[in-house]
C-alpha cells in the first residue's frame, strides 16, 4: 500500500488535469465540486480536527465574494457609481484590468477573511459546543441581513461582475483550474499541517480542551489561527465564485446559510469528521448525489436535503472514514492488541 | 529555601457552603509538601483555587512572588505550575506516545516551533518517560483502553513531559494497585530529586504521604488544622481526632 | 443616517409614540416568551437544543390559517393548532429526536437544523411563499388622540397567550406528570431508578413544546404575519431569551421575552423594518457576549 502511494497521487493529479477535457460540458459543475471539496476540508479543520462545530463558515464565503468583487471594481472604477448602475452601461474592463483586479481581489478576500476570523473569534471562541454553533450561525445571518441593507455594496440586488474576457470554454476551464489549484493546495497544506505539533495541539483541544488548558497549551491562539487559515481559503474560494457566477446577491448566493453553509457540514459528516480524506470523499459523493438527483425532485429537492441532513446526522454520523476506521483500524495505525514488539519511532 | 507557592488567608464558599476559610500555607522550592484531611475538608477546592479553576472570595495566592489568583487556568499552567486530576484526564482516543508528545511544554515554543514536526529528541524523551512510569510496553495502545491506574501513571508522565517547576497531584495513589504503590512513591521521589520538580500532593494514604513529604498540612472543615513534619503531624492529637471523627 | 436621527428625535418629540411602540413590543414579546418557554423546557429536560422551534411556531400558524380558509373561526385555530402540533411533535420525537438525545449536543442541533429546513420547505411547497394572515372582525381601540391604537384582536391574542402560559405553568407545578418532568430534568437516571418512564416523559415534553409553539403560531397568524421562512428568526429569538434568562428561570424568560419584543420594535422603528431580522440576530450575539464576560469573570467558559 505504501509503495503505491506516489503512483496513486500521480494518477490522481493526472485525472484532475484531464477531467475538464473529458467532460467539457460539465466545466461549471466540476468547478462547483471543487468548491464543495474546499469548503468541506476547511470546515473540517475547526469542526473535525478541533471540535468547534461552526455553522457560520459561510460568512467567510460571502465576505470573500464581496471583498473580491469590491476590490476588483475599485481597482478600475468608482464602487458607488458602479453599484448604482448595477454594473450596466458604461463600465468596461480591459483584459489587464480584469486579471489584475481578479488576483488582487482574491488575495484581499483571503486576508480580509482571515483577519475577520481573528476578530470574530476573539469575541466568540469563549463559547463552547452548541453555543459556538449558534453564535457562528448568528454571525452569518446577521452579515447577510446587514449587507442586504447596505446600498453602497448593491443592497439586496447584489453585484454584477463582467463575464470572463475571451472564449466561454476557456473561461470555464480557467475557473475549473483556479478552483482545482486552490483545492489541491488546501489538501497538500492540510496533509502537512496535521502531521505537525499544530495538528496535535488542535486535536488535543478537540479531545479535552480543559486538559489542554491545564497543560498550558495556548488554546486561544490555536483556535484563532486555525479559524483564520480556514477563513483564508474559504474567502479565496468565495472570491472565485463571485467571478464565476458573474452576479450574486446577499441572502441567496453570498451568505447562503441554509444552502452551502449547511452542505459543507453534511459533506464532512458523510465522509467522516476529523480525517484528511473524509471531507474530500464526502464532498464528491454529496455533489454527485445532488447533481444527479436534483433535477428529478421537482421542487422537493430542499425537503430532500433537510431529510438527508437528518438521516446523515441520526444514522451515519461517523461517515465513510469512520466506518472504515472501525472495520480496518490497522490502516489508520491504531493498535488494538498488546504490542510489546513495536519499535520506537514508528508512530506517525 | 524560597517559598514557591504562598497561599495567604484564602476563603472560598459555594453558595452557603464554606469550602475554605482563611487558609494559609506555603510550599518551599524543591520540596515535597503534603496536604491531608478528611473527606470534604476542602483540599481539592484549595487545589482548584491555586490553579485557577474558580475565583477565590478573598485572600491572595502567589507563585514565585507573583499574584496569580486572578489569572486563567492556562496562564497559570504556562508559568510552570501543573496539576493532575483526581479523575484522570488524558486524551483517550490517542495512544500513549501521542499523549506524551502533545504534552510538550508549549510555553517554551516560539510560533515557528508550533508548526514544526516533533523531533527525534521529543520521541526519545516520550519513550524515556513512559519507561520511567512503566508504560513503555503499552505505548502504542489507545490510552483510553488502559486501566485506571495506568491512566494515572500516563497522566503523571505527561505532566513530567511538560517540564513543570511545580506539580500539584490530586490523590496520585487512589485507584492504583497496592503492589505498585511502592514503585510510585519511588518515582515521585525521583521526579523530585532527579528532575528538580517541587511536588504538592493531596493524599489519603497516610503511609504514602508520611514516607514522602517534607512538610504536611492538614485541613479539616475548610480550616487549617495543623502543619509540620510527618512526625509532628502523626503525634498531633487534633489531626488524630479529625480523622477519627472525635470532637 | 439622517433617517435614523429623525426617527430617534421623533421618539422625543412625541412621547406617546413610545407608548405605542412599547405596547406593540410587549404584546409580541409575550408570544416570544411562550415559544422560549417551550425551548427551555425541552432544553432542560432532555438537553436538546431545538433549532426547529420557530418552524413549529410557523407551522401552527399555517394550521390555523389553513382551516380558517374553510370557514372555521380563527379563535378555534388556537386549540386546533395545539392538538395538531402535539401530534406532529410526537411523530418528530419518535422518528428523530429520540435517536439523538443520548448523543453529543451538536448532533441534536444539526438534526433539528435539518428538520427546520425540511419543515420550512414543506410549508413553502404546500402553502406558497407569500406572507399570510387572518383578518379578525374586531374593532380597534384608540388612545392619546389616535396616536396609540390597540386592535382588540391583538388584545385577545395576548390574553390567550397569557392564559395558555398560566395553564402550562400550573400543569407543571401541580400535576403528577409535571412533577415527573421536573424530576427527569434534574436527574434522568435517578428518575429512571425511581420508576419513571423517562422515554414517555421525553415524548410528552417534546410534544408539549411543539403544541405550545403551535398555539403561539396560531395567535401570531391572527395579529401579525407568517411566512414559511420566518421560522429561523423565531428560533433565534427563543435562543436569545433562554440564553439571557437561563434554564429553569420562569420569571426571567417572561421578562426577557417582553424585553426582546420591545427592543425589536424600537430597533425597527429607528433603523427601519428591513433590519428586523438583523436586530433579532444581533441581540443573540450581544446576549451571548454578555454571558461570556460573566463566565470569564468566574474563570469559566460558556458551554
Amino acid at each position: 500500500m505504501i509503495t503505491q502511494k506516489p503512483i496513486f497521487y500521480a494518477g490522481l493529479l493526472a485525472l484532475i488535469i484531464v477531467l475538464p477535457f473529458l467532460f467539457p460540458t460539465y466545466g461549471v459543475q466540476l468547478a462547483a465540486m471543487w468548491l464543495m471539496i474546499i469548503v468541506a476540508m476547511t470546515w473540517d479543520m475547526t469542526g473535525g480536527q478541533m471540535g468547534y462545530n461552526s455553522l457560520g463558515n459561510i460568512f467567510f464565503y460571502g465576505t470573500g465574494m464581496y471583498v473580491a468583487a469590491l476590490v476588483f471594481i475599485g481597482f478600475s472604477h468608482d464602487i458607488g457609481q458602479y453599484t448604482d448602475a448595477s454594473g450596466g452601461g458604461s463600465f468596461q474592463f480591459t483584459d489587464a484590468q480584469y486579471f489584475t483586479g481578479l488576483f488582487l481581489g482574491l488575495i484581499a478576500a483571503g486576508f480580509f477573511c482571515a483577519v475577520s476570523a481573528v476578530v470574530i473569534g476573539m469575541l466568540i471562541f469563549g463559547l463552547r459546543g452548541p453555543y459556538f454553533a449558534i453564535g457562528t450561525l448568528a454571525v452569518a445571518i446577521a452579515a447577510g441581513e446587514l449587507v442586504s441593507n447596505w446600498d453602497w455594496v448593491g443592497g439586496g440586488q447584489g453585484i454584477a461582475l463582467p463575464i470572463y474576457p475571451g472564449d466561454i470554454d476557456v473561461g470555464k476551464k480557467f475557473f475549473y483550474f483556479m478552483f482545482a489549484g486552490l483545492g489541491v493546495s488546501v489538501f497538500i497544506f492540510l496533509k502537512w499541517l496535521y502531521t505537525t505539533r499544530f495538528g496535535a495541539a488542535i486535536n488535543a483541544i478537540r479531545d479535552d480542551e480543559e486538559k489542554a488548558e491545564a497543560m498550558g497549551i495556548h488554546t486561544m491562539w490555536y483556535k484563532l489561527t486555525t479559524w483564520a487559515i480556514s477563513a483564508f481559503f474559504v474567502g479565496i474560494a468565495g472570491g472565485l465564485s463571485a467571478f464565476q457566477l458573474i452576479h450574486f446577491e446577499p441572502l441567496e448566493s453570498a451568505y447562503q446559510t441554509i444552502n452551502l453553509g449547511i452542505f459543507m457540514v453534511v459533506c464532512v459528516l458523510l465522509g467522516g469528521k476529523g480525517t484528511l480524506w473524509g471531507p474530500v470523499i464526502g464532498a464528491i459523493v454529496f455533489h454527485l448525489f445532488k447533481e444527479i438527483t436534483w433535477a428529478y425532485l421537482l421542487g422537493w429537492q430542499w425537503v430532500a436535503l433537510g431529510g438527508l441532513i437528518v438521516v446523515t446526522v441520526v444514522y451515519f454520523q461517523d461517515g465513510f472514514m469512520g466506518w472504515l476506521k472501525h472495520q480496518k483500524p490497522e490502516w489508520f495505525g491504531i493498535r488494538v492488541e498488546d504490542s510489546s514488539t513495536g519499535k520506537a519511532g514508528t508512530a506517525e | 529555601m524560597t517559598k514557591i507557592i504562598e497561599v495567604s488567608n484564602v476563603s472560598k464558599s459555594y453558595g452557603g457552603v464554606i469550602a475554605n476559610k482563611d487558609v494559609s500555607l506555603s510550599v518551599k522550592k524543591g520540596t515535597i509538601t503534603g496536604l491531608i484531611g478528611p473527606n470534604g475538608s476542602g483540599k481539592t477546592t484549595l487545589f482548584n483555587s491555586i490553579v485557577g479553576y474558580h475565583p477565590i472570595d478573598s485572600g491572595s495566592i502567589k507563585f514565585e512572588n507573583n499574584e496569580i489568583s486572578n489569572l486563567q487556568v492556562q496562564e497559570i499552567a504556562r508559568l510552570g505550575m501543573l496539576r493532575t486530576f483526581q479523575q484522570t484526564r488524558i486524551y483517550g482516543e490517542m495512544n500513549c506516545v501521542e499523549n506524551m508528545l502533545i504534552s510538550l511544554p508549549h510555553r517554551k515554543m516560539s510560533w515557528r516551533d508550533r508548526f514544526a514536526s516533533n523531533t527525534k529528541t521529543d520521541y526519545e524523551r516520550a519513550d524515556h518517560l513512559l519507561e520511567f512510569v512503566g508504560l513503555y510496553e503499552k505505548r502504542f495502545l489507545r490510552s483510553g483502553s488502559l486501566s485506571f491506574g495506568q491512566q494515572k501513571l500516563l497522566e503523571f508522565a505527561m505532566a513530567l513531559m511538560n517540564e513543570p517547576t511545580v506539580l500539584l497531584l490530586d490523590e496520585p495513589t487512589a485507584g492504583i494497585n497496592p503492589t505498585l504503590i511502592n514503585g510510585l512513591i519511588d518515582r515521585l521521589k525521583r521526579a523530585n530529586t532527579e528532575f528538580g520538580i517541587t511536588l504538592f500532593i493531596i493524599e489519603h494514604n497516610m503511609r504514602v504521604i508520611m514516607n514522602m513529604a517534607d512538610t504536611i498540612y492538614c485541613l479539616a472543615h475548610g480550616e487549617m488544622l495543623a502543619s509540620g513534619t510527618p512526625d509532628e503531624i502523626q503525634n498531633n492529637q487534633n489531626v488524630v481526632d479529625a480523622y477519627l471523627g472525635a470532637h | 443616517m439622517n433617517q435614523i436621527f429623525s426617527n430617534i428625535s421623533l421618539l422625543f418629540e412625541f412621547p406617546v409614540v413610545n407608548i405605542s411602540i412599547l405596547l406593540e413590543g410587549l404584546m409580541i414579546g409575550s408570544l416570544f416568551a411562550l415559544s422560549a418557554y417551550g425551548l427551555a423546557l425541552v432544553w432542560g429536560v432532555m438537553n436538546v437544543k431545538n433549532l426547529a422551534q420557530g418552524d413549529f411556531v410557523v407551522a401552527g400558524g399555517y394550521v390555523s390559517w389553513f382551516f380558517s380558509q374553510y370557514g372555521m373561526h380563527p379563535l378555534f385555530g388556537v386549540p386546533l393548532a395545539f392538538v395538531i402540533m402535539w401530534g406532529i411533535g410526537w411523530v418528530i420525537y419518535k422518528t428523530v429526536i429520540s435517536r439523538v438525545i443520548e448523543r453529543d449536543l451538536f448532533t441534536s442541533l444539526l438534526a433539528t437544523f435539518g428538520l427546520a429546513i425540511m419543515m420550512a420547505q414543506l410549508m413553502n411547497l404546500m402553502f406558497g411563499s407569500d406572507t399570510q394572515s387572518i383578518k379578525l372582525e374586531f374593532e380597534t381601540l384608540y388612545f392619546f388622540d389616535d396616536f396609540v391604537s390597540i386592535p382588540i384582536a391583538k388584545l385577545i391574542g395576548v390574553i390567550m397567550a397569557l392564559s395558555l402560559a398560566a395553564a402550562v405553568i400550573t400543569f407543571m407545578k401541580t400535576s403528577r406528570m409535571g412533577q415527573a418532568i421536573r424530576a427527569t430534568a434534574q436527574d434522568a437516571r435517578a428518575a429512571r431508578v425511581m420508576g419513571i418512564d423517562t422515554e414517555k416523559i421525553y415524548a410528552f415534553t417534546f410534544s408539549l413544546n411543539s403544541a405550545i409553539c403551535g398555539a403561539a403560531g396560531a395567535i401570531i397568524v391572527m395579529v401579525w404575519l407568517i411566512q414559511p421562512f420566518y421560522g429561523i428568526t423565531y428560533s433565534i429569538r427563543a435562543f436569545v431569551i433562554v440564553t439571557a434568562a437561563g434554564l429553569g428561570n420562569l420569571p426571567g424568560v417572561i421578562a426577557a421575552g417582553l424585553g426582546i419584543g420591545a427592543l425589536e420594535q424600537y430597533g425597527s422603528h429607528i433603523f427601519g423594518i428591513g433590519y428586523q431580522q438583523a436586530i433579532a440576530v444581533l441581540l443573540l450575539l450581544f446576549v451571548l457576549f454578555i454571558r461570556l464576560l460573566q463566565q470569564r469573570r468566574s474563570r469559566q467558559a460558556l458551554r
